[in-house]
């Protein structure tokens, strides 16, 4: 059953392994989770979750694991465990070789009994055992909040473990959902490539003392080219109809990408639905504004890395056919597919970042066929954080 | 054998209640001999958390503030070569032996020295993205060699390992897997109270209500872009105390929104809400079933 919130937190993809998993239960063997499974919960968190983003999932799978427990026994887990715990003798067996030895099944065996003795108790426990503290006072304090501003536990020390968990006080923190835009730059500054070129100008002081000790002590100064992040993006973004209730979290893409200086050059062009020979510079797309679509392929070499933002849903006529485009001051000979497939073989990495549930992709004609040109990644921060890992990431063998 | 007096154990201090959540994490931390990874909001207070806890434990505290340009290596020692080179040109100090010349950073003073320590390393997030790696194999061993003379720095007190970080910037897997994790939440409404009572003691109760339900239902805001956090508010409400600002303005406004609210477009959007006509909340029924239990 224990093994359930292990393989619990697995099934929601939060990352962790057997070396998470034998801390905790080293933890265990140690007695740190005193008397009350609300101390259980929290010693969990801290040796398998290393991130407040995951607290969601395990707060989920500790309510499924441990549901009913709790309700039946009580919070308090009974003197009959903190003997057990402390009796050497149950450890013999996990003490020696196979410990050394990494046996999961051992480890089973002891949160099973672990379990069966919770289970054994048939009275509840009441007031304070010498975990909890004499008198009502916890040696460890227990009202887990300071003066001077410094917030560090629980609201209350009576909510019991269940409660604490089946609240999910950190929905807010999952980055599958979430979008925040000191998150994205978090995970836009994987968009770089750093090299040295330019002039050399920034001296390089390691090698001006190696070469200075070489030449006996007479100073020989060793210049070399900056560092700097060598990547070029391209962004391309649907505006306007369909993307409409989408404004908020492109836009915070938008000032995410803006306020990231790392870049060496971003250009970014605005289109409608999909895109013809013309792109335009500014969200507003009058005619003034059209810019041709060859024009970027022709400038951009197949280094820029390009992003297009958009939901690919439209009629398909407006993707397939000639003439397809809906807006009627601009008609265009060739199909978008046509265009679509000419960025896509032109440049060497280019992503295509929908924010629509990713449920909703293959519900649609137009976004399955554009997924068969670009990868296409969510709008949101693991999203945002594939797709970044995509334009410079290791190239995919089918890429190749 | 009595498992739970086998190390040293950390309960609190005098001035510092600290709560059973973070008590289990720091003797978690101690016991499975792994560096405690500190992380919450800018403004929760993890570096004055970790000064309590070394406190707590009786054991002096050396800190490492990380920068940008921190390497990993500058924590462990620093070769002065070129205080050596200037010493040889100009005949001053012992440039015979090279020893004079290594300075343990703080990992390697900790390392050293003959008393138990806590090792803080404050925002370690500021550094590099492979920075935590570079220092894996050391925390692991709590030792290391200095290239130069051969000298092992091996502890002989393991220390009390503390990390914190903002968040700016991913930490690497192999770096998480290692360390015990304590996530300080945002101070709940009345953990506030309490923080307020230290900044303004005695503020009027009405007034005081008025301001927390103005803070916390902006904070539930998901337009802004910056929450405000609790050094905002204590000095929103110094500028509403200075002005003396009736109980009326206060319950139809948020004055001084300036000292709340920290980008342009933040204060766009709340102005904006503001020609809507969206009404504020003035009471804490008005803000949803979280702060009405």
């Amino acid at each position: 059953m224990f093994l359930d919130l292990y393989y619990g937190l697995r099934d929601e993809g939060v990352p962790i392994g057997i070396q998470e998993w034998m801390a905790f239960l080293t933890a265990l063997e140690k007695g740190l989770h005193g008397s009350d499974l609300l101390r259980f919960y929290h010693l969990g968190r801290a040796c398998l979750i290393k991130s407040e983003t995951y607290f969601d999932a395990y707060d989920r799978v500790f309510a499924r694991v441990f549901k009913g427990i709790e309700g039946q026994f009580g919070d308090e887990v009974t003197q009959q465990i903190m003997d057990w715990l402390e009796n050497p003798e149950n450890f013999q067996q996990l003490t020696d070789e196979q410990r050394a030895q990494l046996e999961e099944l051992s480890r089973d065996e002891l949160m099973r009994r672990f379990l069966e003795t919770l289970a054994e108790q048939d009275e509840r426990h009441d007031g304070g055992d010498k975990w909890v503290g004499t008198g009502g006072r916890s040696p460890f304090g227990n009202s887990g909040e300071h003066p001077s501003g410094i917030r560090v536990g629980g609201k209350s020390k009576n909510r019991s473990a269940m409660k604490v968990a089946e609240e999910r006080n950190f929905r807010d923190y999952r980055t599958d959902q979430a979008l925040d835009v000191r998150q994205l730059k978090v995970s836009l500054r994987r968009l770089r490539q750093l090299t040295r070129s330019g002039l050399a100008t920034e001296l390089d002081l390691d090698e001006t003392i190696d070469e200075t000790c070489r030449n006996a002590g007479e100073i020989e100064l060793v210049f070399r080219a900056p560092r700097r992040n060598n990547v070029r993006l391209l962004l391309l973004m649907d505006v306007g109809g369909t993307m409409d209730p989408y404004f908020e979290p492109v836009s915070r893409l938008l000032t995410a990408l803006h306020e990231y200086h790392g870049l060496r050059e971003l250009q970014s062009y605005y289109f409608h639905n999909t895109i013809y020979d013309h792109v335009f510079t500014s969200g507003r797309m009058t005619r003034a504004d059209a810019f041709p679509t060859a024009d970027i392929l022709r400038r951009l070499d197949s280094r820029w890395k390009v992003a297009i933002v958009g939901d690919a849903s439209m009629h398909p006529a407006e993707l397939m056919e000639p003439y397809g485009n809906i807006d009627p001051r601009q008609e265009s000979a060739t199909p978008s597919i046509v265009w679509l497939q000419r960025i896509a073989d032109h440049f060497e990495r280019t992503v295509w970042v929908n924010p629509d549930d990713r449920a909703y992709w293959n519900g649609s004609h137009t976004a399955r066929v554009v997924q068969r040109l670009f990868p296409m990644f969510h709008l949101s921060v693991d999203g945002v954080t594939e797709a970044m890992q995509a334009l410079v990431g290791a190239r995919r063998s089918n890429a190749a | 054998m009595d498992h739970s007096e086998d190390f040293q154990r950390f309960q609190g201090t005098d001035r510092y209640i600290a709560s059973t959540p973070l008590v289990d994490a720091v003797n978690c931390a101690i016991a499975l001999e792994r560096p405690l990874l500190l992380k919450g909001e800018p403004g929760t207070g993890k570096t004055v958390l970790a000064q309590h806890v070394a406190e707590g434990l009786g054991m002096p505290m050396l800190s490492w503030h990380i920068k940008s340009t921190s390497k990993a290596a500058d924590g462990l020692y620093v070769y002065d070569t070129v205080q050596r080179l200037n010493d040889s040109r100009f005949g001053t100090g012992d440039v015979g032996n090279i020893d004079h010349y290594i300075k343990l950073g703080p990992l390697g003073k900790s390392f050293e020295a003959k008393e138990r320590q806590v090792l803080l390393i404050d925002e370690i997030d500021k550094a590099d993205l492979e920075f935590p790696n570079d220092l894996l194999h050391e925390l692991d061993e709590m030792r290391f060699t200095i290239n130069e003379t051969g000298r092992e720095i091996a502890a002989s007190e393991r220390p009390v390992v503390l990390i914190t970080s903002n968040n700016e910037k991913e930490l690497p897997d192999a770096f998480l897997r290692r360390c015990v994790f304590y996530f300080i939440e945002f101070p709940s409404v009345e953990l506030m109270r309490r923080i307020i009572d230290v900044h303004h003691p005695n503020l009027d109760a009405k007034l005081l209500d008025q301001v927390l339900v103005k803070f916390y239902w902006l904070r539930e805001q998901s337009e802004l872009r910056k929450k405000p956090s609790t050094s905002e508010l204590i000095d929103w409400i110094s500028a509403i105390l200075r002005s003396g600002i009736s109980m009326e303005q206060l319950e139809s406004h948020i004055p001084f929104v300036g000292s709340l609210l920290k980008t342009e477009q933040d204060v766009e959007s709340l102005s904006e809400y503001n020609k809507r006509d969206g009404r504020y909340p003035t009471s804490w029924e008005d803000l949803g079933p979280r702060y009405n239990q």
